[in-house]
């Protein structure tokens, strides 16, 4: 395991297996949209409280936990390259970003859509909301601390360190349901089991998953970017870049 | 199958608005994230071949 993680932990390794990987993660994310959808609209269930229009939960709640859990994946790949130095740590972190807050922007645009509906607003200011749009905030400003900062190195730094101040945000939304009072409705899946309907719950989970998939491979295919930009000097990249 | 006909799905009991702004403006943004993706692949190769040829004279 140890000899196969540093074996891929290369740049010049990873960008090949990650090359391999995307068109398996896309397809799979392609595919397990169709088959979620599918069950979302055609299989599920009129909701008996809230109609159709729980059908947003759908993108809704894989957007909002993939939103976080970029941001979390982002906080363990800052760590990883402040403790370690490796060069490609810092470049995961780099390629993680966008998604993360393309998701979070899905998951506040389509609860502002279920929340017109179903509590009369598109926007209250609860702890909810509120801690989901200051992750979307995160997520701009640690883009912009990237892109402001010239030199690469300090970049990388000061990125990962805001992303890990950041992160204290992720468990404040996921909790926030329990520790305030809040329109909005607790976790569907606890724990303890789920308040779902095992159709829709099956739907839900299918298309986490993918997004989840999505989310690899976009986040892999910017990473492959990043590394050729990043070893331009190297012989192996210089091969690439042969016409 | 929850739809009579094809307009009763499109309505979605009334929330079609919500439903379909919701599924739409997520189709739009990852379609938009995907063109970016493919876009800054291009560019990066370009550059970074003009720069090569550049570094070479």
């Amino acid at each position: 395991m140890a000899f196969n993680l540093y074996y891929y932990a290369a740049p010049a390794t990873f960008y090949g297996l990650a090359g391999r990987l995307i068109p398996w993660f896309a397809w799979g994310a392609a595919v397990l949209a169709v088959i979620g959808l599918y069950i979302g609209f055609f299989v599920a269930p009129t909701d008996f409280q809230q109609g159709e229009a729980y059908r947003v939960i759908f993108i809704h709640v894989p957007a909002a936990w993939m939103g976080m859990f970029i941001y979390l994946v982002m906080a363990f790949w800052s760590a990883i390259g402040l403790a370690f130095k490796t060069r490609l740590s810092f470049m995961m972190a780099r390629a993680l970003a966008p998604t993360g807050a393309l998701f979070t922007f899905i998951s506040l645009w389509t609860g502002a859509l279920w929340g017109k509906p179903m509590w009369g607003a598109w926007w209250v200011w609860d702890a909810r909301l509120t801690s989901t749009l200051i992750l979307l905030f995160l997520y701009i400003g640690i883009m912009a601390l990237w892109a402001a900062i010239d030199d690469r190195n300090r970049g990388d730094k000061a990125g990962a360190l805001l992303t890990l101040i950041g992160a204290v945000n992720v468990p404040i939304i996921y909790f926030s349901v329990q520790w305030w009072n809040t329109l909005h409705q607790g976790a569907s899946i606890k724990p303890s089991g789920t308040s779902m309907d095992e159709i829709m719950l099956t739907g839900m989970l299918i298309m986490a998953f993918a997004a989840w998939f999505y989310a690899i491979a976009a986040a892999l295919t910017r990473v492959r970017t990043l590394i050729l930009e990043r070893e331009r000097h190297t012989d192996w990249v210089k091969r690439i870049l042969e016409p | 199958m929850q739809w009579a006909s094809w307009s009763d799905f499109w309505a979605m009991g009334g929330y079609g608005l919500y439903v379909w702004g919701s599924y739409l403006v997520t189709f739009v943004a990852i379609v938009l994230e995907i063109i970016l993706l493919r876009h800054g692949r291009k560019d990066t190769l370009k550059r970074l071949r003009r720069m090569r040829r550049w570094e070479e004279q």
